[in-house]
């Protein structure tokens, strides 16, 4: 299983902090594009991904037991 | 620990005493605290929310690109999270080193690189609204996923 977070905004479009679906295997763009279905989300272009709390491409390749966490731009400071 | 996310309101003075150092000639300390007026627009209050493992991660990962980079350089971050009210404060940056003109410099970099690769996030309440910031207008975006290199080193 994989462990997928939302902050921000996308939380907010999701109406989950995180879910937990089985997505090892598939990159991060295939990703991207599952969830961008199935939220209706249609800004995940400019939001950035971290796998296992380290930025990736979205040509990554998922693994069993990555956590995923989709960043939008950040406003810190 | 010298990178930290904080709930409770930030104690300046025990962020600059993480860098205190014998061999330092300069101490700076950056304060960022909550502006009223944005463009005209009056900010009732600011929420604050980071993912935070990987923020301490990537405040300490700024701490270790300003050591490399300016030698002799010690480095101290707090960022606050939840709710803040006009005037708050809502991170704190401590640069020590050897000569001022580092620590100015250095301390610059820290906000900036902050404002680039630490997932935190504001969102600002209005009287007429609220809205997550860094988000809608798209002015930054990521076509490959994460940040190039020109984006981190500008």
């Amino acid at each position: 299983m994989n462990k997928i977070m939302f902050f921000a905004h996308l939380r907010e479009a999701v109406g989950e902090e995180s879910i937990s679906i089985d997505v090892a295997g598939r990159s991060v763009a295939e990703l991207k594009e599952l969830l961008a279905n199935q939220y209706q989300l249609n800004q995940l272009d400019t939001v950035m991904t971290a796998i296992n709390e380290e930025f990736a491409t979205n040509e990554e390749i998922i693994q069993q037991g990555d956590i995923i966490a989709f960043i939008p731009p950040v406003s810190g400071g | 620990m010298n990178f930290e996310i904080s709930k409770e309101p930030i104690q300046i003075q025990d962020v600059i005493d993480k860098v205190v150092q014998r061999e330092a000639g300069a101490i700076t300390t950056f304060i960022g605290t909550v502006r009223e007026l944005t463009a005209g627009k009056k900010t009732l209050f600011l929420i604050y929310e980071a993912y935070e493992p990987m923020a301490v991660k990537k405040l300490e990962q700024i701490g270790k690109e300003i050591e490399e980079r300016w030698s002799g350089a010690k480095v101290a971050i707090t960022h606050r999270i939840g709710k803040l009210e006009i005037t708050d404060v809502a991170v704190v940056i401590a640069v020590s080193t050897p000569h001022r003109a580092d620590a100015y410099e250095a301390n610059r970099y820290a906000i900036e690189r902050i404002k680039e690769i630490v997932p935190i996030w504001k969102k600002e309440h209005w009287e007429d609204g609220e809205e997550w910031i860094g988000n809608q207008l798209e002015t930054v975006a990521y076509p490959t996923g994460k940040p190039e290199e020109k984006d981190l080193n500008e």
